[in-house]
């Protein structure tokens, strides 16, 4: 993919991870499951889902985001 | 007796968080790099414990349990997506890359950074203005849930105005004496101590009561809407409205904002922004549902008390639960701090300095800082004691001040286009508008019965989300119109060219 469209991807990623914290689709549902309301796991899982998602971002367009070579040095980095 | 035990512990927690901050003093440096910014030379878990600890105030602790108590649990959802997700990308898209910029340049504030782009000490006095008024009601809100929350432990023996009497006289004894480094390393105790005590707090209570599963029947029973989600305050709009400009709104709090500076290196912005969505859904989750539960439970929360400690001194011994109102209120107090010492920087390095002491020597200028902080937290107690709403709504008008300079920010991060006529329109025009709504909501008009309104909210959405869109549209809008100034310098905020 050329940078971009994996810019565009990340932007999208990150369009989606904050349109369905909130699962819309649940609207009204008041099914409890195992002792707290079936929306609220899915916020939960979610939630976990993103910090996945962001450690991935970390690790492959942190720098490319801001216009960065992605390949330099960490300057300053002293750990 | 109980309320002597109960304030004894309380007070003697606030007295070992002031003592750490005092050590961490004493090991600090001198200069005002030191003071405000730690030297730019925090950690991973530190520099996530202190920005996670300023969130931790009030609103989160008092209010959160407030509202969810009051309408069920789906302030959840609206804190999660506000903090977990939206503001962890406004801590990459704009706290990594002022970051870069301080980083280069040396800055220590917002408006510091503004005002070198823009060549212009009148753009940098008026961010610092704009977020020194929004700071006031956030500083009372705290003296506020503390005053709520010493009501609910000692079931009102101590009145409200000690508990936020006691709260300010601390936080203006811990900035007078330390400073970000101090502030760093209390909020670092207190987080992990405040994250770990909440969960004790849930397993105390729901072994109370019989399990997890009974817990969420009963409230199901008393309040039926509770378990499904949406229904009552809980609208889309309220959601939506609510998550957006809270998130936006905190990336510009003086105190959030100065975290951008103080990371150390970019490994552990990252390291923060990976782990910032499950930080928060440890708190929130178990804090939140404590509140809801509350809701089906035989208790009585008096009249201006906070749900939480009085859930907690039914439900748990006498001395945890002071335990936790003290760990809350040190959260607070921590919070506070940091409010005033970034709030006494804005002042000191963007108004005082530049426009009415250009020679102050450091020592003058750090007594004008302390001066101020102790006339802010005086007249914000006094404010306090007005109670003029419900944390909630306090702290919301307080973010949504601050989230109508968020798209000035991001435009100007983003684009080179962005002129100093533009900046100053789009910060002006949005802030008077809001300032209008707030202000003017109850002000009666003379001789007549009638109060003149604007509606704080337009088909449930709320206004300060419409004056965001405004904001971002006169930035780009008038930039567009108008031309550079010779003083701008475009390449301030250039990442790429070294």
């Amino acid at each position: 993919m050329d940078r971009s469209r994996r810019d565009l991807t990340w932007i999208f990623t990150f369009v989606i991870l904050v349109a369905f914290a909130v699962p819309w689709f649940l609207w009204g549902t008041g099914t409890v499951i195992a002792g707290l309301p079936v929306w609220l796991w899915w916020h939960i899982g979610w939630l976990g889902l993103c910090s996945v998602v962001f450690y991935l971002f970390t690790r492959t367009a942190w720098n490319r985001g801001m216009g960065l070579d992605p390949g330099r040095q960490e300057n300053g980095d002293r750990r | 007796m109980s309320a002597t035990l109960e304030l004894g512990i309380v007070i003697a927690y606030l007295v070992v968080a002031f003592a750490i901050g005092v050590v961490a003093y004493r090991v600090a440096g001198s200069g005002a790099e030191d003071y405000y910014l730690a030297g730019r030379s925090i950690g991973t878990v530190v520099l996530l414990f202190t920005t996670f600890a300023t969130l931790l105030s009030a609103f989160t602790f008092f209010g959160g349990p407030n509202l969810a108590y009051a309408a069920g649990p789906e302030w959840i959802l609206v804190m999660g997506v506000m903090d977990g997700i939206i503001f962890a990308i406004l801590w990459y898209v704009i706290g990594y890359k002022q970051w870069l910029i301080g980083r280069k340049h040396g800055y220590m504030t917002l408006g510091e950074m503004f005002g070198d782009r823009f060549g212009s000490p009148g753009l940098r006095a008026l961010v610092a203005g704009v977020s020194l008024l929004w700071l006031f009601p956030y500083v009372m809100l705290q003296q506020m849930g503390a005053g709520e929350a010493i009501v609910g432990l000692t079931g009102g023996t101590i009145p409200y105005w000690s508990g936020a009497a006691l709260i300010t006289a601390f936080m203006i004894g811990y900035v007078v004496i330390a400073g970000m480094r101090g502030v760093a390393w209390t909020d670092t105790v207190q987080g992990l101590f405040m994250l770990s005590i909440t969960w004790i707090a849930v397993g105390w209570v729901l072994s109370a009561i019989g399990g997890l599963s009974t817990a969420t029947t009963a409230m199901v029973e008393a309040n039926p809407e509770f378990a499904a989600l949406g229904g009552g305050v809980y609208t889309p709009q309220f959601i939506i409205s609510s998550a957006v400009t809270i998130a936006f709104g905190v990336t510009m709090f003086p105190q959030i904002n100065q975290r951008f500076f103080v990371a150390d290196s970019e490994r552990v912005l990252k390291r923060s922004f990976a782990l910032w969505p499950v930080l928060v859904l440890l708190l929130f989750v178990p804090a939140f549902l404590l509140g809801s539960w509350a809701a089906g439970l035989p208790i009585d929360v008096p009249e201006g008390a906070n749900v939480l400690p009085v859930l907690l001194t039914e439900y748990t011994p006498v001395w945890f639960a002071a335990l936790v109102v003290a760990g809350a209120m040190a959260a607070m107090m921590s919070s506070s701090d940091s409010m005033l010492l970034s709030g006494s920087s804005y002042f000191t390095r963007d108004l005082y300095r530049p426009f009415i002491r250009p020679d102050a020597t450091a020592r003058r200028e750090a007594w004008v800082a302390r001066l101020g902080v102790t006339a802010f937290a005086t007249l914000a107690f006094l404010a306090s004691l007005t109670r003029p709403g419900t944390l909630i709504e306090v702290g919301d008008t307080a973010f949504s001040g601050f989230a109508l300079l968020t798209p000035v920010a991001l435009v100007a991060l983003y684009w080179d286009g962005a002129t100093r006529t533009g900046m100053v329109a789009s910060i002006v025009i949005p802030q008077a508008i809001y300032l209008a709504h707030v202000l003017l909501e109850s002000v009666p008009i003379p001789f007549t019965n009638a109060r003149r309104t604007l509606p704080l909210t337009y088909a449930g959405w709320d206004v300060a989300l419409g004056l965001m869109v405004l904001a971002g549209a006169l930035a780009v809008g008038v930039s567009l119109v108008t031309d550079h100034v010779p003083d701008e310098d475009v390449s301030r905020f250039s990442v790429t060219a070294d």
